[in-house]
């Protein structure tokens, strides 16, 4: 069975861009030819800057023919019928067969497929995928009409078996396919014919072209590496980097280079920083005293002077490039030290962080003042997460921050030393942006944990007041990330909080927020608002909204005027409503998050509906402990029982009109297993009241499994709907008992299967 | 391989006869301030309809907020850019650059010559391409494009777009580390003169203008000013009253848009211009020179049949 070779040679391809690609490539082509019934027996897919490639082993050199029968109308249906059953079958009438069916006579369509040549279907599959390739971004050039990612040039496409190879012939807007190819662009002259994907791989390589990036990659990495040894160093390890490399050469050639020692004194990040983002270069670190000392840049090319020129270049380009960062450097330095950071702080003012929630400085301000009401709950000294949060965004309006975005927080952390703040406080600068990904390190130190959920939870809370929530794949705020973090936070360092008092509170922050901006004192604002929810406790069903407004006009706020207090009290009320959801987003995070862990939706639902289910850390315990529970024999025993004893008991509630909820008797009690349910009981309600309020999950969870034996004995022996009323009765109670018993722990009811 | 150039003129005149070579039409400068060589209307209103088109020319050009007084060794206000615009892009435009870069003394089998990714936006002009900013052993020497659309009209055919940042790519070739002390001319000249010589001086005037003198009340009224004429031009008639020809007066439409995005320029080196209104004021450009776009492909020149 033949071979087959695609290439795809072009302009240089962006590099983020080339294994997405090369994956594309390979499954447009194939899914392609399986469709038309070519299977294949293995298929692998490259790419470099100038090329895609695609290998498919052991391909079938023809389709097999496709015979299909349809059976049709009656004999002597009406035309239209008939003729409709010929266009959809694509035969003509002559070509009907008549045969006998149960129910007469029926004519029948025989479809025959011919098989068709793998040569045939490959051209216009290929021909299909390129004019449909899914690029990020493509192009037209020249006066064409094509669209690639940039020019494409010419494809190889070859089928080779024993006897040799074929070329596939295929036209795509003028570029025709051939045998061959092109070597590296400066290494390497002239077209080379190609005969099979062996031939292809060994030619390249022999026309300075590694095909395989991992192969790219790795050469790279050794070689970094080596060169880094052999001067008694290492090099910093950066995957990505190293990804995108190896998308940006065709032929590696890995040359190390010194740092001028001027630079040297540096964070090593902003060297790091600045080598990575501008020149692609690899940092080379001192093991001993952790100081980047050199860099490796990855040429495309060998020369004459073994690279020395292109080291020189290099070189030069990067003294050029850190001078700037040693002047962004040294400058901040001037500001952290000299003024304390203040020129950032004012100059947040002026920097909006989203219009309807005001400036920089206005988040830090609430920041600062959530960071402190925090701090207590996390183990914080308020005064130092209220410093912390003060600063932690200073950073932003530094030079070095301006030039390299990715470096916030980190030169927080710096300028927060440089100014003599306590370590907490610098430590917070750095830590307060984490837990970003899901992989993320989650902070610890109180400070950070603080100042950290502060400004996730303003976030969260401040979207939600103004309605901006993520819906479907939208997320412009990256709001799901947040809270994410917040529950990462909160798990990790086991923190007790009541969500709901602080999202609460954060309805008056943002209407005072919004009152600030009118030019009333906000603190004057807060209190005002504060009143409000007095008003609105006691509002009860009832929602008189002019009576409200009249009280609140009552309360010494005579400054505003009849207009303000109608906007303020609606927007009071508007915003309290928006803000009620917000728990329920941080259960759908939660979800997805234990989920990851192994606990089920169903037991969080369990969980959720017991009191304090906005306490996280409480809420989490409580789900582990069922999730272990239910892994158990009893415990999944024991959910059977309950629902049986729920069902009977909601059945007979129905049907009764009443509530089987009180004085279960022992002395009714005439079977040995109706007597030993209600000893169980009694022995498990000791032991789950006590456990629950010291919040021991597991003690009380085993105690509720601990009833599945007598609750299945007792629906052995015992029949709950007796002929004597008195007897029926007290088994539903009793059956009542077993109800109240389980959703003391958890709502069962919500446990699926 | 032909020798080193010795002076920045003399790249500058290397690049002419090469791409002179090559057919293009060597052009001139424009004589307005504009931000970049892309403005040049043999590349702004030649890029758009179909008729061929190959030009290259130098075009100094203006960045008031790059002003440094003469003192950053690679930043300038006023510096030179070497363009070339070819329609459509020709296949082999990437060797013909090479060639190019071969041509100033850029020996392909010494260096490292890269195509990195950078996709080109101009929001003011409404404009946007793909390509690539072409690295010489890890320094950006020129940035590569094919336009894909201007003023908000798509590109039929491509025109590839070639911008070489000259002080940079000249100091790289001549080994100098401050702009200033670059030769401008030869320096075996019997007057020889650098760079600094040339410029220091300006650099330092426009510098002091441009960020603290430059009346920023006069200025606003320029950019309406040329707003206004922009729009006012292009509301006259196609039929000229006086000879009876078809003229439209695309040209002079475009000098008004290029006066409105300079005096932009200046305004914002004067601080006046808020994060909110730079976007506005972008916004407003951007509809001159699509109007003017519009108006450029109804011409002859634009590829309009008459």
């Amino acid at each position: 069975m033949p071979d087959l070779l695609i290439e795809l040679f072009s302009e240089e391809i962006p590099a983020r861009m080339q294994k997405r690609a090369a994956e594309d490539l390979k499954k447009l082509v194939t899914d392609g030819l399986v469709e038309a019934g070519l299977t294949y027996a293995g298929a692998a897919a490259f790419s470099t800057p100038r090329r895609l490639t695609l290998s498919v082993e052991d391909l079938l050199a023809e389709s097999k023919p496709v015979r299909e029968e349809r059976k049709g109308p009656k004999v002597g249906a009406p035309d239209q019928a008939i003729e409709g059953f010929l266009r959809g079958a694509g035969v003509a009438r002559d070509d009907l067969e008549v045969r006998d069916d149960k129910k007469g006579q029926v004519y029948f369509a025989v479809i025959e497929r011919p098989g068709r040549l793998a040569s045939d279907v490959i051209a216009e599959v290929l021909d299909k995928t390129i004019r449909n390739f899914p690029w990020p971004k493509s192009m037209r050039w020249g006066s064409g009409t094509l669209k690639w990612v940039r020019p494409l040039h010419s494809i190889v496409c070859l089928m080779t078996d024993e006897s040799g190879a074929t070329l596939v012939p295929v036209d795509v807007d003028g570029i025709t396919s051939g045998d061959f190819t092109y070597g590296h662009r400066f290494m390497s002259k002239g077209a080379i014919s190609v005969t099979s994907f062996d031939d292809y791989e060994a030619k390249l390589k022999r026309a300075n072209v590694v095909l395989r990036a991992d192969e790219r990659a790795e050469a790279i990495w050794q070689d970094a590496s080596n060169q880094a040894f052999a001067q008694g160093l290492e090099v910093v390890e950066d995957k990505g980097l190293l990804a995108e490399v190896a998308g940006l050469v065709e032929w590696p050639v890995v040359l190390m280079g010194k740092i001028d020692e001027v630079f040297l004194e540096l964070p090593p990040e902003v060297l790091q920083t600045s080598m990575k983002e501008h020149q692609k270069f690899f940092s080379v670190r001192n093991a001993k005293t952790g100081r980047i000392e050199q860099f490796i840049t990855v040429a495309n090319m060998e020369t004459a002077d073994n690279g020395a020129t292109i080291l020189a270049g290099n070189q030069k380009v990067l003294s050029a490039r850190l001078a700037d960062a040693k002047f962004f450097w040294e400058n901040d330095l001037r500001v952290a030290k000299g003024e304390k950071m203040q020129p950032w702080l004012d100059a947040q003012a002026n920097v909006t962080f989203h219009n309807k929630l005001g400036s920089q400085r206005d988040l830090i301000e609430r920041m600062t003042a959530l960071a402190k009401e925090l701090a207590p709950a996390v183990g914080a000294d308020p005064e130092l997460a209220a410093q912390a949060a003060q600063v932690a965004k200073a950073d932003l309006a530094s030079e070095m921050v301006y030039e390299f975005p990715d470096l916030q927080g980190l030169m927080g952390r710096y300028y927060s030393e440089a100014a003599g703040l306590p370590a907490e406080v610098a430590v917070a600068c750095e830590e307060h942006y984490a837990p970003l990904g899901p992989s993320d390190e989650v902070p610890t130190a109180p400070v950070s944990v603080a100042v950290s959920l502060a400004e996730k939870l303003d976030k969260l809370t401040g979207f939600w007041a103004i309605d901006e929530r993520p819906t479907g794949s939208k997320d412009p705020f990256a709001l799901r990330r947040a809270a994410l973090g917040v529950i990462r936070l909160i798990l990790a360092n086991n923190v007790r909080l009541n969500f709901s008092d602080f999202i609460e509170d954060y309805a008056y922050v943002f209407v005072a927020f919004d009152f600030d901006k009118q030019e009333v004192p906000p603190q004057t604002g807060l209190d005002l608002l504060k009143q409000f929810d007095a008003l609105l406790d006691n509002l009860g069903s009832n929602f008189d909204r002019a009576n409200l407004i009249k009280e609140f006009t009552k309360n010494k706020i005579g400054e505003l005027s009849e207009e303000a207090r109608v906007y303020y009290f609606d927007k009071f009320v508007e915003t309290r409503e928006r803000l009620a959801n917000l728990l329920t987003f941080f259960h759908d995070r939660l979800k997805v998050f234990l989920r990851d862990q192994g606990i089920r939706h169903d037991i969080i639902d369990a969980c959720i509906a017991m009191p304090g289910n906005d306490d996280l850390t409480l809420l989490v315990k409580r789900a582990r402990a069922l999730s272990e529970t239910l892994s158990t024999d009893d415990g999944e025993n024991l959910i059977q029982g309950f629902k049986r004893a729920n069902n009977i008991l909601t059945q007979a509630e129905e049907k009764d009109g009443v509530e089987y909820s009180y004085g279960a008797d022992i002395k009714f009690a005439e079977h040995d297993a109706e007597k030993a349910l209600f000893k169980a009981l009694d022995e498990a309600d000791a032991v789950i009241k006590p456990a629950m309020e010291a919040e021991d999950f597991t003690t009380a969870m085993t105690a509720m499994a601990g009833l599945r034996v007598p609750i299945d004995a007792f629906f052995t022996d015992v029949q709950v709907n007796a002929e004597s009323d008195v007897l029926r009765r007290n088994r539903l109670n009793l059956l009542s008992r077993i109800r109240s018993t389980c959703l003391a722990v958890a709502d069962l009811t919500k446990i699926e299967g | 391989m032909a020798d080193k150039p010795r002076s920045f003129q003399e790249i500058i005149l290397r690049l002419q006869s090469y791409w002179a070579g090559q057919g293009c039409a060597i052009m001139q400068p424009y004589d307005m301030e504009v931000g970049a060589g892309t403005f040049h209307p043999a590349t702004t209103l030649r890029a758009l309809g179909s008729n061929a088109w190959a030009a290259a020319y130098v075009q100094p050009s203006r960045r008031p907020t790059d002003g440094r007084y003469g003192e950053n060794p690679n930043r300038l206000q006023h510096y030179y850019q070497y363009q070339v615009l070819i329609k459509p892009s020709p296949p082999d435009l990437q060797d013909l650059y090479l060639g190019s870069l071969a041509a100033i003394g850029i020996d392909a089998e010494m260096h490292d010559i890269r195509f990195v990714e950078d996709d080109w936006e101009s929001p003011t002009l409404g404009a946007w391409g793909l390509g690539w900013e072409v690295w010489c052993d890890g320094m950006e020497v020129s940035q590569f494009t094919y336009f894909q659309q201007v003023g908000g009209h798509d590109c039929k055919p491509v025109s590839g777009e070639l911008t070489y940042g000259l002080e940079r790519l000249a100091m790289y070739v001549l080994g100098v580390d401050h702009v200033m002390d670059m030769p401008f001319n030869d320096p075996q000249s019997p007057i020889p003169l650098m760079y600094g010589d040339v410029f220091k001086q300006t650099e330092e005037e426009y510098a002091r203008w441009n960020f603290d003198v430059a009346d920023t009340d006069t200025l606003l009224q320029h950019f309406k000013d040329a707003e206004a004429e922009c729009a006012r031009i292009l509301a006259e008639p196609h039929d000229d009253p006086k000879t009876g020809k078809r003229i439209i007066m695309a040209h002079p439409a475009y000098d008004q848009c290029i006066k409105a995005s300079h005096v932009f320029n200046l305004l914002d080196a004067r601080g006046v211009i808020s994060v909110t209104e730079r976007q506005a004021y972008i916004g407003r450009v951007r509809a001159l020179a699509k109007q003017c776009a519009d108006a450029f492909v109804q011409t002859e020149a634009g590829g309009h049949a008459a």
